[in-house]
């Protein structure tokens, strides 16, 4: 206790909010962009994990990411139920705040991670089998990907991958994960055959400014103090948003109008390509990561919308890909100047560095993307991913939840 | 006898439409969202990622009813108002009326749906008196 620090401490108390707020937003981000009798039922599928995974952390989810290492593939079970989680520090992580604020501002990323995916598979999906694959997805996909990249002992993290808030944990994960499950659950009634168009561009605009401050929390808190670090982890984060808000704008106007929706959808995903290289790179590094991601994303989404594949809400787009970039691009620009406990990359002369942020995530990619499609093909076998063509028809706020949003 | 007129006009030429109606001593009407499709075809919207294509198309749906003595001037003062010259203008429909009842005073026929001094009043009904 002697080395706790009050302005960290309350430095990540804050950001713990901030990270929580991110989930609300990200349910408007979706839930504007879906057609207005799935809004609640697209609320819902963000919103549950505020419970679902608040109630999984705490039991074991903690201790399978964080607890004593198990051969570097899982953590021990020493913290199940947050036992021997308190105000001491735990300096295997931070020794400067509680091990208990540690352990909770982790629980609000792996609450917000899983509802990323939730954009592969609206308007369509069977709550039941979603609730279940969020459970499952959670215990075997984000535990251990967290523990392996962030956990003591974890083999990734042993390998010196350089992951700042989650580019390969949270993004990579949850966009490849959503690639695999559009894949088996297949499209929407309609879709390719008409547009399926947005209900409320507003809705989705107030969300991308909540992600927006809420990764601030995201970002400058995986400092896990109150410092340098995480004030150049800040001001990347707010560059890279800009950037690519500003690319993404650029395109939108080259193909015809500069669309609201594109403007926001390209600040989402400047955010998520920074999220890996905030608290590694400089502010300037960071403003090259958000340029060049707005184009990858955005061309992404053609190809994707050329394939015929009803990925709804572009999360491999958005998040899989844009983060796929910010994890090589972390091993271009990283620099020890800017943060001496990371490393430098590439351009600083450290060229092995790339080589690990690509295996990280290449194996992040399969990982998410082979377990979510086997886990996603059961359920389908069993009892079933999509709802039945009338209740989707009906949609699933009548259909599935007993409710209109609007009356 | 009296006749419903019922409009389908752009969106964005309400006013024009209504400002035209109430120069020539209309008082009452009523109008609603509607969408659809026509002869404009579709419109070209922004998505996210480039544009795409939208085929049904809000329009407003006007309703007036009125003594087909004067329903000449009533299609002319909605072309007035309406009318750009491009495809989407929309369309006037003219159906006959078998009743009208207001609900307030039980009034029927023409003496439900007159308003003092509208164009029904100050320009006669002619042959609504015999229906």
């Amino acid at each position: 206790m002697a080395n706790l620090n009050t302005g960290d401490t309350a430095w990540l108390l804050v950001c713990c909010s901030l990270v929580l707020l991110m989930t609300p937003g990200l349910a408007f981000f979706y839930g504007g962009m879906v057609r207005r009798k799935n809004i609640l039922s697209t609320l819902t599928l963000s919103y549950v994990f505020m419970a679902l995974i608040g109630v999984q952390w705490l039991l074991f989810g903690y201790s399978l990411s964080f607890g004593k290492d198990i051969g570097g593939i899982i953590g021990g079970l020493n913290y199940l139920g947050f036992m021997n989680v308190g105000a001491a520090p735990n300096p295997e992580y931070s020794s400067s705040i509680p091990h208990q604020l540690f352990a909770t501002y982790q629980m609000m990323f792996a609450v917000i991670t899983p509802a990323l995916i939730t954009g592969a598979f609206v308007e369509r999906i069977r709550f039941k089998s979603f609730l279940l694959f969020g459970i499952i997805w959670a215990t075997l996909v984000y535990d251990p990907l967290c523990h392996w990249v962030w956990g003591a002992g974890g083999w990734l993290r042993e390998m010196g991958v350089l992951d700042f808030a989650g580019g390969t944990v949270v993004h990579v994960a949850a966009g490849c994960s959503a690639l695999a499950f559009a894949m088996v659950i297949g499209p929407r009634k309609g879709f390719g055959h008409m547009p399926l168009e947005p209900h409320s561009i507003p809705y989705t605009v107030l969300g991308a400014g909540l992600l927006w401050v809420g990764w601030f929390g995201f970002n400058g808190g995986s400092a896990l103090a109150a410092n340098g670090v995480a004030v150049n982890a800040l001001l990347a984060t707010n560059t890279s948003g800009a950037a690519a808000g500003l690319v993404w704008m650029l395109l939108s106007w080259l193909d015809g109008r500069p669309s609201t929706l594109g403007l926001v959808t390209g600040m989402v995903v400047g955010l998520a390509a920074v999220t890996p290289a905030s608290g590694f790179v400089s502010p300037m590094a960071a403003l090259v990561i958000g340029a060049v991601a707005a184009p990858i994303s955005y061309y992404t989404i053609r190809f994707r919308e050329q394939r015929g594949l009803d990925e709804s809400l572009d999360v491999f787009a958005c998040h899989g890909m844009a983060s796929t970039w910010g994890m090589i691009a972390t091993g271009l620009f990283a620099t020890t100047a800017v943060n001496p406990g990371g490393a430098n990359g590439l351009f600083h002369g450290n060229p092995s560095q790339l080589g690990v942020q690509i295996l990280a995530t290449v194996v992040t990619m399969v990982f998410s993307f082979g377990v979510t499609y086997v886990v996603a093909k059961a359920l389908d076998m069993s009892i079933g991913l999509k709802v039945g063509l009338h209740e989707e028809e009906v949609g699933l706020d009548i259909s599935g939840h007993g409710e209109r949003a609007y009356s | 006898m009296l006749k419903k007129i019922e409009a389908i006009i752009r969106e964005d030429k309400l006013n024009d439409v209504k400002d035209a109606l109430n120069e020539i001593g209309i008082r009452g009407m009523n109008v609603c969202e509607i969408r659809g499709q026509g002869r404009q075809g579709g419109i070209t919207l922004a998505g996210r990622s480039g544009t795409y294509q939208v085929d049904m198309l809000t329009k407003m749906q006007m309703n007036i009813i009125l003594s087909e003595d004067n329903v000449d001037e009533t299609i002319e003062a909605i072309l007035r108002g309406g009318h750009t010259g491009a495809a989407g203008d929309g369309l006037i429909f003219v159906y006959p009326v078998d009743e009208a009842v207001r609900i307030r005073t039980g009034e029927r026929g023409h003496e439900a749906v007159m308003y003092p001094g509208d164009i029904d009043e100050k320009k006669g009904r002619g042959s609504a008196k015999a229906s």
